[in-house]
């Protein structure tokens, strides 16, 4: 990173905070449930964009994982289990090592395969949370209650947009400095030329099968939380091959392969959808107008091309 | 008299209905620069990858410094010492120059899982990356993004990523194929350095760069090995002279 764009950086890191603090101090209901669902949104995001941006590979199936973290949520909450410090590890050790059998079976392939296996995954766990008896089918279910953390009550919703915006915030920071750390470059190398990659003894396999089931643990972590959002689940809300497609879609909106893109897209998309939605059922060829004008004009992406315009 | 660092033995593979090696042996030593020659389509590129493991022969054995890799994946293979350029360089396009050998670096010591520390403060990583960069000349573009470099600035950064796995055994498939000139003439300089810092097996068409820097030459014809030794017997071998070097006299 070079001096001059330290400044850009400081008002950046500013800029959130603020706009963190301002919603948390001022947002009524409806902003604060939108903020939350923006930061867990642009959770998800960010999961997808490890396997887009950094490994390379287009996953179908990223449902999964999110759905399994909501259902096993909601199943224990059904159950009478509400201590997040209990039930959230159970609901995303779940989504890793879903992450973990589903990565290490689909990674044999790549390309087109890869993105089929993935999907057909997701949607066997789709299919499957239909026929679970006792958690409502395709009508889904209500949570009773949302989880409580050490104890402590997660009602207030200023209260769960703060956590939210913490969890992400620690997830993106951790992320960055891993895709700058051995574990980033190496799985950078195989994304450029993986014949390379081998060639110069990197692992590309098990490099991959680690950022696929990270990916999952975030993506399940993700899911956690919008189960304590909505207290809604249904296999058409969180295990939707519509959601795997729509997590791709604010990747690339963002910038793949910067992973702080990834939640910038899911904003802008969110915010696409909320707007055009009040003024037209056909609000999804309008998001698609708009990833075909970023993909075209903002090849560098949306963040790049500002910071182009602010920086001389 | 020394075991020799490589050995193949009988090797065959067959693509397709193609046996493109047909009962290939081949030894070299340590420290040897071996070049292997032949017109095109003669197997010499099939061969190479063998050794570096992109492909497993159908018969045969491979031996490296005694150990039988005839199938061993081709990331163990690096990691035993074996290193390799390709036909057209093959780079991180989207890394700094410098982060090329960045990467053959954290190949060699298997350090590939590190989360938290960055790769350019690792102990001695920038500094041997960048040593990798100077030893193949190409210093002042450490910073340049590698897709943004020409040609012959490619394959010295695909040198340089193969030399910071520092290999006993380099494999070079035509390093001096598609350079220019001036670039040529480096990199006959390059391989003149690097002779003797590793067993090099070099696939190579310049016959003025073969025959003045390789100890031995093995001519491929169809798969086959039809004449091995050194270069001045090669030169005038009658039976190389027909099949590759051409028939006339004035070659």
């Amino acid at each position: 990173m070079s001096p001059s764009f330290l400044p850009l950086r400081i008002v950046i890191v500013c800029c959130v905070a603020l706009a963190i603090a301002a919603l948390a101090a001022f947002g009524d209901q409806t902003v604060l449930r939108f903020a939350s669902r923006v930061a867990i949104m642009g959770l998800a995001a960010v999961a997808v964009d490890v396997v887009l941006g950094y490994a390379g590979l287009v996953s179908l199936g990223h449902a999964a994982f999110f759905g399994l973290g909501a259902y096993v949520t909601g199943a224990l909450a059904l159950l009478g289990y509400h201590e997040g410090l209990v039930v959230w590890p159970v609901a995303i050790g779940t989504a890793t090592l879903a992450a973990l059998i589903i990565g290490a079976l689909a990674l044999r392939t790549t390309g087109v395969y890869f993105i089929m296996i993935t999907l057909a995954f997701a949607q066997m766990f789709y299919y499957g949370a239909n026929a679970v008896p006792g958690l409502g089918g395709a009508d889904g279910f209500r949570l009773p209650a949302r989880s409580t953390l050490a104890g402590f009550s997660l009602d207030n919703p200023r209260t769960f947009f703060l956590l939210c915006a913490f969890v992400l915030i620690a997830v993106l920071l951790f992320a960055r400095r891993a895709s700058f750390a051995s574990f980033g470059y190496s799985l950078q190398a195989a994304r450029d030329d993986a014949v390379r990659s081998a060639a110069s003894g990197i692992r590309n396999y098990w490099l991959r099968l680690a950022a696929f089931t990270i990916s999952g643990a975030i993506a399940g972590l993700a899911g956690v939380l919008s189960a304590n959002l909505t207290l809604y689940i249904a296999p058409s809300s969180v295990l939707s091959w519509h959601l795997s497609a729509e997590l791709l879609v604010m990747v690339i909106l963002g910038m793949a392969g910067t992973l702080y893109g990834a939640i910038v897209g899911a904003a802008i998309f969110l915010a696409l959808v909320e707007i055009i939605s009040h003024y037209t059922d056909f609000w999804a060829m309008y998001v698609g107008i708009a990833v075909i004008a970023r993909v075209l004009l903002l090849r560098d992406g949306l963040l790049v091309t500002l910071r182009k315009l602010v920086t001389p | 008299m020394t075991a020799p660092l490589l050995t193949i033995r009988g090797v065959c593979k067959r693509l397709g209905g193609l046996l493109v090696s047909d009962d290939i042996s081949i030894d070299v030593m340590s420290g040897e620069m071996h070049a292997v020659i032949g017109p095109n389509g003669a197997g010499k590129t099939t061969l190479l990858n063998q050794i570096g493991g992109q492909l497993i022969p159908n018969a045969g054995v491979i031996t490296f410094d005694g150990t039988d890799i005839t199938a061993l994946p081709v990331q163990d293979r690096a990691r035993l010492g074996i290193g390799r350029t390709f036909q057209v360089p093959k780079i991180f396009a989207s890394f700094a120059a410098l982060d090329n050998p960045a990467i053959g670096i954290l190949g060699r010591k298997g350090h590939t899982f590190g989360l938290w520390r960055t790769v350019r403060k690792l102990p001695d990583c920038e500094a041997e990356a960048n040593a990798a960069l100077a030893a193949v000349g190409i210093s002042d573009k450490a910073l340049a993004q590698t897709d943004l470099l020409s040609h012959g600035d490619r394959r010295l950064v695909e040198i340089a990523t193969a030399l910071a796995g520092k290999p006993r055994l380099l494999l070079l498939d035509e390093p001096m194929a598609g350079l220019g000139r001036d670039e040529s003439l480096r990199m006959s300089a390059l391989l003149k350095t690097l002779k003797g810092e590793a067993a090099i097996v070099m696939v190579e068409h310049d016959m003025d760069a073969v025959f003045s820097l390789a100890d031995t030459v093995t001519v491929l014809a169809h798969g086959k090995v039809i004449a091995s030794g050194r270069p001045e017997d090669i030169r005038n071998s009658p039976q190389v002279r027909t099949s590759y070097l051409g028939a006339d006299d004035d070659v």
